[in-house]
């Protein structure tokens, strides 16, 4: 799949609620190309002060716009929440492979199965409106009901929304993973499949479900990035077939395909 | 005004100064979409060994201020595989390819390396990387005296007819001397700087950030130690440099030729923006066009010192 490098303009930026952003960016030619489970790299400013870009998820594309969702949590994505409407970004992008998910002809296969833990949700985001008229189930993992995020948009994509929290103050109490193996044995032998994202213990924990049970599932990993196109071999995991790139033949990876 | 734009390191003649840096450009199909790739003077493929290596454990790099501290342990797939699945497409651009070669061990790994590329037609130049912070169990570089550098430069010279590129590493007292040597034993040109020894530790959890604990620095903070010592081997060697380290720009690119590289490369800046050595050929022309220099090597070495008071 071909990658640009694009100024895009910044169309909208909301908070929505605490540390947490969305924006949407004009940027025609990755909108129109973005998979789900892809991922932009951005440079914030032109100084050295963040030097390197930073990964963002796609969280929907578009037309020609894409959006990010992001937490504050240091110098680039503080630098990134106080830009404001109209400013541009420089950005690399759709890069990495994203999810395979089947296409609107062909969705006769079992309903998925989504689990996002944290910020795992962003990408799940666009996933879920991929599929979009499929009957989707999305476990949604939080520290608490207040850290709680996308509930309702992926509602809004037709999605069943269960919930777990670490304190209970929602839904489930307990691990997104422990939801989930619940739901599995309580459905018996399944075929549906799994597509995570969130913190690595929770992808870890998920991967195991999956192994066990013998279902596919589909994880989208972080490690930090030097470069995200696949050049500086900094953010490799390992794999049964070796390691691999997480910017370049990831974030997405087949559970099975993983050693931890 | 016609300038000349070309230079020439050894017999190897490049359209133009510009490189881009091993370990910093992959094998060059990762930045097919962003540059045209013969907009480039050569390209040096990632550091190469004989057999495949696995790099070192995660997490291997982090930004410091204004740098990149990076320890990927010379990952590479080997020899063979490079032929088999990467060269194809670096011959396929049509520029000069340098082919940078490391040994784990010994010696011989070299020269078995070197005689196997001189069946490469295509390889045009080796660069003898002698100068990696990032390997295992090694505590000395041989870059770090000058002594195995005459040696090992020396072995490999008598082997092959390419053009020869010794990296040196700035993790030295006196870098002038081991240029040298590295001259004096027959290689056609030397590249620096490696990577400056470093590390970043995480005070919560009291641990370096970069699994391998010390680590690589490239980027802008270590830009004026590395023209520097461009100045300080100009001033000792007769053949070309290849100057880097913190490249970002026209004006650090013009730095390093001022102070006496005939060539620079681009390393760290390629993550930032990958089409930067593009736009760093364009802009030393439009520096020659004003200036009204007529030829690019003109530069070289012309940094006007100071009189003493
Ligand atoms: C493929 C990919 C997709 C991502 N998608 C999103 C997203 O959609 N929304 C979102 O909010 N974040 C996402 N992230 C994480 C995001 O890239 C980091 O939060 C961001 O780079 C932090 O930059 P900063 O300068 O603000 O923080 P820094 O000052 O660089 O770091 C602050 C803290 O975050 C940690 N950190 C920084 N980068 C990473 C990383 N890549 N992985 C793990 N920890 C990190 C640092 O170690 C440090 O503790 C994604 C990361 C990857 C690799
Ligand atoms: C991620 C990374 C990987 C590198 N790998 C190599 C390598 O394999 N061989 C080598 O000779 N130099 C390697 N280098 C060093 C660069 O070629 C260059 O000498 C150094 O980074 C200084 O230039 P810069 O500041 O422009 O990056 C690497 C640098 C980085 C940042
Ligand atoms: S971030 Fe450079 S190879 Fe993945």
């Amino acid at each position: 799949m071909k990658n640009f490098q694009l100024k895009a303009k910044i169309l909208a930026q909301t908070r929505i609620k605490d540390n947490y952003w969305r924006c949407e960016l004009s940027a025609p030619q990755i909108a129109k190309n973005a998979l789900a489970g892809q991922f932009i790299n951005i440079r914030v400013n032109d100084g050295l002060d963040p030097l390197l870009r930073r990964p963002l998820s796609i969280h929907g594309a578009r037309g020609s716009k894409i959006k990010i969702f992001y937490k504050v949590v240091g110098k680039a994505t503080e630098i990134l929440a106080q830009k404001k409407v109209g400013e541009m970004l420089d950005i690399l992008g759709p890069l990495g492979s994203g999810f395979t998910y089947p296409q609107p002809a062909a969705r006769r296969s079992p309903p998925p199965i989504l689990v996002a833990g944290g910020m795992g949700v962003a990408p799940l985001i666009f996933l879920a409106e991929k599929l979009r008229g499929v009957k989707t189930t999305v476990l949604i993992g939080a520290k608490t009901k207040g850290q709680l995020l996308c509930a309702w948009e992926f509602k809004k994509s037709g999605c069943a929304v269960k919930i777990a929290t670490d304190d209970g103050s929602s839904g489930f109490k307990g691990r997104v993973s422990d939801l989930l193996k619940n739901l599995l044995s309580a459905s018996g032998p399944s075929s549906q499949p799994i597509y995570a994202c969130g913190p690595k213990p929770m992808l870890r924990a998920v991967a195991d479900i999956a192994n066990v049970c013998g279902i596919p599932a589909q994880l989208s990993l972080e490690e930090h990035m030097s470069c995200g196109i696949g050049a500086c071999l900094g953010c490799v995991v390992r794999t049964k077939d070796g390691l691999k790139r997480v910017c370049k033949e990831g974030p997405v990876f087949l559970a099975k395909d993983l050693i931890w | 005004m016609q300038t000349k734009f070309s230079v020439e390191i050894g017999k190897l003649k490049l359209n133009n100064p510009v490189l881009a840096a091993s370990g910093t450009f992959g094998y060059a199909e990762e930045f097919k979409d962003f540059m045209d790739l013969r907009k480039l003077g050569a390209i040096v493929t990632k550091t190469l060994t004989l057999k495949p290596r696995q790099g070192n454990p995660a997490p291997r790099t982090c930004e410091t201020p204004a740098g990149l501290l990076n320890s990927i342990g010379l990952e590479n797939p080997g020899l063979e595989i490079f032929i088999q699945d990467k060269l194809p497409f670096l011959k396929k651009i049509g520029i000069p390819i340098i082919m940078s070669i490391a040994s784990e061990e010994e010696s011989l790994e070299f020269l078995e390396l070197v005689s196997r590329i001189n069946l490469i037609k295509e390889v045009v130049a080796v660069e003898l990387n002698i100068s990696c912070p990032n390997v295992q169990g090694r505590s000395n570089l041989i870059s770090q005296d000058a002594e195995s550098t005459y040696k090992i430069v020396q072995e490999v010279r008598k082997i092959t007819d390419k053009v020869l590129i010794t990296k040196l590493s700035p993790n030295v007292t006196s870098i002038g001397a081991i240029a040298e040597a590295a001259e004096k034993a027959g290689s056609d040109a030397v590249a620096l700087i490696n990577t400056l020894g470093g590390m970043s530790i995480d005070v919560e959890q009291r641990k370096p950030k970069v699994a391998a604990g010390i680590a690589g620095l490239s980027g802008p903070a270590i830009r004026p130690v590395a023209v520097r010592m461009v100045w300080e081997v100009f001033n000792k060697v007769k053949i070309p440099i290849i100057g880097m380290g913190g490249i970002m720009d026209v004006s650090s690119a013009l730095e390093f030729i001022i102070a006496g590289a005939t060539a620079v490369s681009i390393g760290t800046a390629n993550f930032i923006n990958p089409k930067i050595s593009a736009e760093i050929v364009s802009g030393l022309k439009e520096y020659l066009t004003r200036n009204k220099i007529a030829d690019i090597q003109d530069l070289t070495g012309s940094l006007k010192i100071c009189s003493q008071r």
